[in-house]
């Protein structure tokens, strides 16, 4: 089975909202123009392309069709798309190229959060007999996670907010929400929903990403150093929400030692929320040696059905710019951490 | 013919600075879901005040009930009968209640583990304020008034009083049907290049682009052109004829529908345009109507103009001889 390895990443900038349309046509041609430009490949060239978006989040039916103009998809093109994180588009392309049936894989996701009440979206990710009918929030949800760690002694405010902080400090341009906070004036803030306080949860963000990967030949031709993935697992919990173990997340562990996360340098993490990415780690067993999301993350910017492709592309970069020897890139869906992916990545010299 | 004040161009319009169009959208469906034997049996028994778990492989007692093991994935059927009083797990506070929610002043989020059953359910908690919950604080339910509805039989749970009010007698009706209505509201946003199309409309100005690329005229202009994934620039304005390029009669009546059938609705494609649009022609007998056919909008006064193609209440055919087939083949 053929190697794989990340050639190009972009992203569109992380905002509370934008003018474009749900169908994120504006948001992608800008981006799709720059991961071409830095692989140097054209449309034509490209194997097959595939994205991840939202129908609820958009409002409408098909809308990722829409998206597809931004392609240029004429004559026809090998497409395909899933209603999830676009982390799991990238699953699907990187089996395509795995069986050889294409040598280059285009990927995006996108998202235009605020056209919608993204709260009240997310409730509908839930169990449609018993939990969705009272419409639970996402940030809700969160809470209670949020609480039984709290409770139980497994973390602290102060673990919570210190995440926050470190987040912050250390986010990109292009980033919604940056900057250096002390842990002690987090903790000073009222709660948005009691345990949560602002800096606990991720922004609502519109924004999109693209990843560009490759089959062993092409990657050494489009990059000098691709970010080559030796693993890449995923694995879901129940639907049933107190049927789930929410103090730690037996999905990521497994998917983590499916995808083997040895020496690894650096983690991007997708957790939405501050406790999450305290599960994470554990759940992983990142040590505290191992750099977490030196991005910001999601908590500077969490553009839906993007943000778990871009921890992807993030760390993939790391790799390419020479920073970084193996990293590890983590997505989520679902509430509370429902479903995980693990992409593990290295450099080869 | 085309409507009078062509020549009205607003000063935004011509610096382009003007925003994109954008108004609500609200979706809608009130989504009715048969419930299988497992959340039949749960809802029924809710019906008559009486909650059920399902025993899991492990012997976990699951509420609310669950129809596959989530570690086995084993069909579950043994029902347990639990309490309707229980013990909060977890908790946190909503302090601006949203729509759909099962109150609407503050109250608190809870897992709450009622007595007998293994795994929390999740529900609202009715107490006056953060400080009037706790982890372990003993809960009960509330029952809904008018019951048969699933889960909001539940209206919520409210601090433990003692005794918990007893079940009805009678054999219930079986629930095997709830209605789950999913309203969503959203601000949809038109593309700058859509806007502009509309914007013409409402001036009774039909305004394509071409894209810079391909030299194709799209009408609506579009923010990517499909063959080569560029926006459209170059604005043009098209006449207000066309040429019929595929169509159907509609024979069948359906909800919501405005014209008597037997009616045309067709692909119009107008004159220096390379997409066709859906539109309706009237103004002939349905069965005179045929591929090539030359038409003409016919506007709605101008007074009910606004932001839509619906500003064009038909096309009605020219009386002019048929366009060539060469000339339309490659629309279709
Ligand atoms: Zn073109």
């Amino acid at each position: 089975m053929a190697d794989v390895a990340v050639v190009g990443f972009a992203q569109a900038p992380n905002v509370r909202a934008t003018h474009g349309t749900t169908n994120g046509v504006e948001m992608l041609v800008p981006i799709f123009q720059e991961v071409l430009a830095g692989t140097g490949l054209s449309t034509s060239d490209i194997g097959f392309w595939c994205s991840g978006s939202s129908d609820y989040l958009a409002g409408r039916a098909f809308s990722f069709i829409a998206a597809v103009d931004a392609i240029g998809a004429f004559p026809p093109i090998n497409e395909s798309h899933v209603e999830m994180d676009a982390a799991w588009a990238l699953y699907e392309a990187w089996v395509k190229i795995r069986t050889g049936e294409v040598d280059t894989a285009l990927v995006y996701g996108f998202g235009k959060s605020s056209a919608g009440d993204l709260r009240r979206t997310l409730a509908l990710q839930l169990d449609p007999y018993t939990t969705a009918p009272l419409w639970p929030d996402s940030v809700s949800i969160a809470g209670l996670q949020a609480r039984l760690g709290l409770d139980s002694g497994a973390w602290t405010e102060e673990d919570m907010a210190a995440v926050a902080a470190r987040s912050l400090a250390s986010a990109g341009p292009g980033a919604q929400r940056s900057g250096k906070v002390e842990v002690a004036d987090l903790l000073a803030e009222p709660y948005v929903a009691d345990p949560l306080r602002k800096h606990d949860c991720a922004p609502i963000t519109d924004g999109a990403a693209v990843v560009v990967l490759a089959g062993a030949d092409r990657a050494r031709e489009l990059h000098e150093r691709p970010a080559w993935i030796t693993g890449l697992e995923h694995r879901l919990e129940s639907g049933s929400l107190g049927a789930r173990d929410l103090l730690r997340s037996p999905s990521t562990t497994a998917a983590a030692r499916a995808a083997g996360t040895d020496g690894v340098e650096l983690a991007e993490l997708h957790a939405p929320f501050t406790h999450q990415e305290i599960v994470l780690r554990r759940a992983i067993g990142l040590g505290d040696d191992v750099e977490i999301n030196p991005s910001g993350g999601p908590l500077c910017g969490n553009p839906m059905f993007a943000a778990g492709l871009a921890r992807i592309g993030e760390a993939a970069s790391r790799v390419m710019s020479g920073a970084a020897e193996r990293v590890l890139a983590h997505a989520t869906s679902g509430p509370a951490l429902q479903q995980n992916l693990v992409c593990v990545m290295e450099g080869r010299s | 013919m085309l409507p009078q004040n062509r020549e009205h161009v607003s000063l935004q319009f011509v610096t382009g600075l003007s925003e994109p169009l954008s108004a609500p959208l609200e979706v809608g469906f009130d989504y009715t879901r048969s419930l299988g034997p497992v959340h039949s049996r749960f809802a029924t028994e809710l019906s008559r005040r009486r909650i059920v778990g399902v025993r899991g492989s492990d012997g976990r007692v699951h509420v609310p009930p669950i129809e596959y093991d989530p570690d086995t994935a084993a069909p579950l059927d043994e029902f347990v009968p639990v309490g309707s009083q229980g013990t909060v797990v977890s908790w946190s506070w909503m302090p601006e209640p949203l729509e759909g929610q099962p109150l609407q002043h503050p109250f608190a989020w809870a897992l709450v583990l009622l007595d007998g059953a293994d795994t929390p359910v999740l529900h609202a908690v009715d107490v006056g304020s953060p400080e009037d919950i706790r982890t372990g604080m003993r809960v009960q339910v509330r029952w809904a008034e008018q019951r048969g509805g699933g889960i909001r039989d539940i209206a919520c749970f409210e601090p433990a009083t003692g005794t918990p009010a007893a079940p009805d007698e009678a054999e219930p009706e079986p629930v095997t049907m709830i209605t789950a209505p999913v309203h969503l509201h959203y601000q949809h946003s038109a593309s700058p290049e859509e806007s502009r199309y509309l914007r013409g409309l409402a001036e009774g100005r039909l305004l394509g682009q071409r894209c810079p690329q391909c030299g194709k005229v799209y009408i609506p202009p579009r923010g990517a052109c499909p063959t080569d994934g560029v926006p459209t620039e170059e604005e043009v304005e098209l006449p207000d004829t066309g040429t019929v390029t595929t169509f159907c009669i509609v024979n069948v009546p359906f909800l919501g529908q405005r014209i008597t059938p037997p009616y045309v609705s067709a692909y119009v494609l107008l004159d220096g345009a390379d997409i066709a649009f859906l539109h309706l022609v009237l103004g002939c007998d349905a069965a005179d109507v045929r591929m090539g056919m030359r038409v003409r909008a016919q506007w709605k006064p101008r007074e009910e103009w606004g932001y839509t193609l619906q500003n064009i209440d038909h096309f009605r055919p020219t009386g002019e001889p048929d366009a060539p087939f060469e000339s339309y083949a490659q629309h279709l």
